[in-house]
């Protein structure tokens, strides 16, 4: 992929373009201007290399450089930190600073978790399933823009951990909105104000779905597999 | 001067442990605060709003939550022995075996243990033991995960070196065996002796009275789990 090249070792990306794990590792590859392959992969046909590569859970991303597979995104972001020095950090340096990323980068998979509960929430309950979905996103939504506090990333100033863990999950607001019926800008609007920063960053836009096409994926998803809008 | 370190603590939690063997290790005294975890203080729940669960690192007028974040933290703002490895690959192979840890073992054990739903049980037990044989695979020969010293994947799987045991005792269900895992059953034998770990590990007698007190409630919460 483009970006000032780093004598890596080879750097190959098991990758499923969707999937926001993976988009976690793409946005950091980005960001740190690092060259990579990428090879998407077919999880309903997994292949020897994914298999071999991350035989405990055979699932994306996985970061394989010099032949060696690193698994777990938050694990790769760290990675690429730690083997590749004089690219520009994610963590910060202080040790009380990163012990806070580290907390809100785990705790912000509340977002995808809940945003599951709420797309494929099942309507024929009187919506009361969906209903627990949505107070429970937007407890989430709301501890985080607490934790932004205002800023213009999680990072701080630069765009940093926190902001590479969350930012795939962003590009889902609109979905959890229109199927939620929320707005993220009326609940959080500082948090609204981050996820328009991350859509119109480039390693982002680059490397997640548009919110319309999330949307668009999302429907068709409910049709075909759920049978049902 | 440093920063006094204390620890937001409640009897018998696994959880508890990770953090208060990571600071023996480094060599960080500390001081305990007992939580009554059904009647939560103002202390837990202004540090850790989110969870509002122990442990909690309180260092100075910092608050770390999540026990292996704390881990983690310890590892990185207190000289000492290294808890995780200098290689990054070898760093992150560290990581990804703690959280499997984190992620493979509570569920399913709890399950595995209290559930009263026995055909249920049966597939999760399989699934804890396929899991157990990872582990075993992963020790290869070494004294403990993180090679001739105690490392971040042993400080997570604590709970599988002192806990399993006595859950074992009190349920009757018999998962990580000598026959079955030599290896896994030596190194927690190895964690369980080491002289600064042992230090903070709950008496084992104290530990086997409190679970089996509370036994009924474990049967009500894994039941609960198999539902989900």
């Amino acid at each position: 992929m483009a970006g000032a090249s780093d004598d890596g070792g080879g750097l190959l990306l098991l990758d499923v373009f969707g999937s926001p794990f993976a988009q976690r590792v793409r946005i950091a590859l980005a960001e740190k201007g690092l060259a990579y392959e990428r090879a998407e992969q077919d999880l309903a046909a997994k292949g020897d290399l994914l298999r071999r590569s991350n035989p405990v859970h055979g699932k994306v991303p996985v970061l394989l450089h010099a032949g060696r597979a690193v698994c777990e995104s938050l694990a790769i972001l760290h990675y690429l930190d730690e083997a590749f020095p004089s690219a520009p950090p994610l963590l910060p340096a202080d040790p009380f600073a990163r012990a806070r990323a580290r907390f809100w980068a785990e705790y912000a998979d509340r977002v995808h978790f809940c945003g599951k509960r709420l797309l494929w929430a099942r309507r024929d309950d009187g919506g009361e399933e969906a209903a627990a979905a949505r107070a429970e996103m937007v407890g989430v939504l709301r501890a985080l823009d607490a934790e932004l506090g205002g800023r213009e990333f999680f990072g701080g100033e630069a765009f940093g951990y926190v902001d590479v863990a969350a930012a795939p999950f962003a590009a889902w607001f609109r979905a959890y909105e229109r199927r939620g019926g929320f707005s993220v800008a009326a609940e959080c609007p500082g948090l609204a104000a981050w996820a328009a920063r991350c859509a119109a960053r480039e390693s982002v836009a680059a490397n997640v779905y548009a919110a319309d096409k999330v949307c668009e994926l999302v429907e068709l998803y409910r049709q075909r597999v759920l049978g049902h809008t | 001067m440093a920063s006094p370190v204390k620890v937001l603590d409640t009897f018998g939690s696994g959880f508890v442990h990770r953090a208060l063997a990571a600071l023996r290790l480094k060599g960080v005294p500390y001081e305990l605060i007992q939580e009554d975890m059904s009647n939560k203080s103002e202390l837990l729940l202004k540090h850790n709003p989110i969870h509002k669960k122990v442990p909690v690192l309180l260092h100075g007028d910092r608050a770390v939550c999540e026990s292996l974040v704390i881990v983690e933290y310890i590892d990185e703002a207190f000289n000492g022995p290294p808890l995780l490895p200098a290689d990054p690959y070898e760093r992150a192979m560290a990581r990804f075996w703690a959280q499997f840890i984190d992620q493979k073992f509570a569920g399913p054990f709890w399950m595995s243990f209290w559930s009263t739903d026995d055909e249920s049980r049966q597939g999760i037990m399989m699934e804890a033991k396929q899991n157990l044989l990872l582990l075993e695979a992963q020790l290869q020969g070494k004294r403990f995960f993180g090679g001739d010293s105690i490392g971040l994947v042993d400080i997570a799987g604590s709970a599988l070196a002192h806990w399993l045991g006595v859950f074992q005792e009190i349920s009757g269900v018999a998962l990580l065996t000598d026959d079955e895992y030599p290896v896994l059953c030596q190194w927690a034998k190895c964690y369980t002796d080491d002289e600064t770990v042992k230090q903070c590990l709950p008496k084992r007698d104290e530990l086997v009275a409190y679970f089996t007190a509370n036994k009924e409630r474990y049967k009500i919460l894994a039941n609960a789990m198999l539902q989900k």
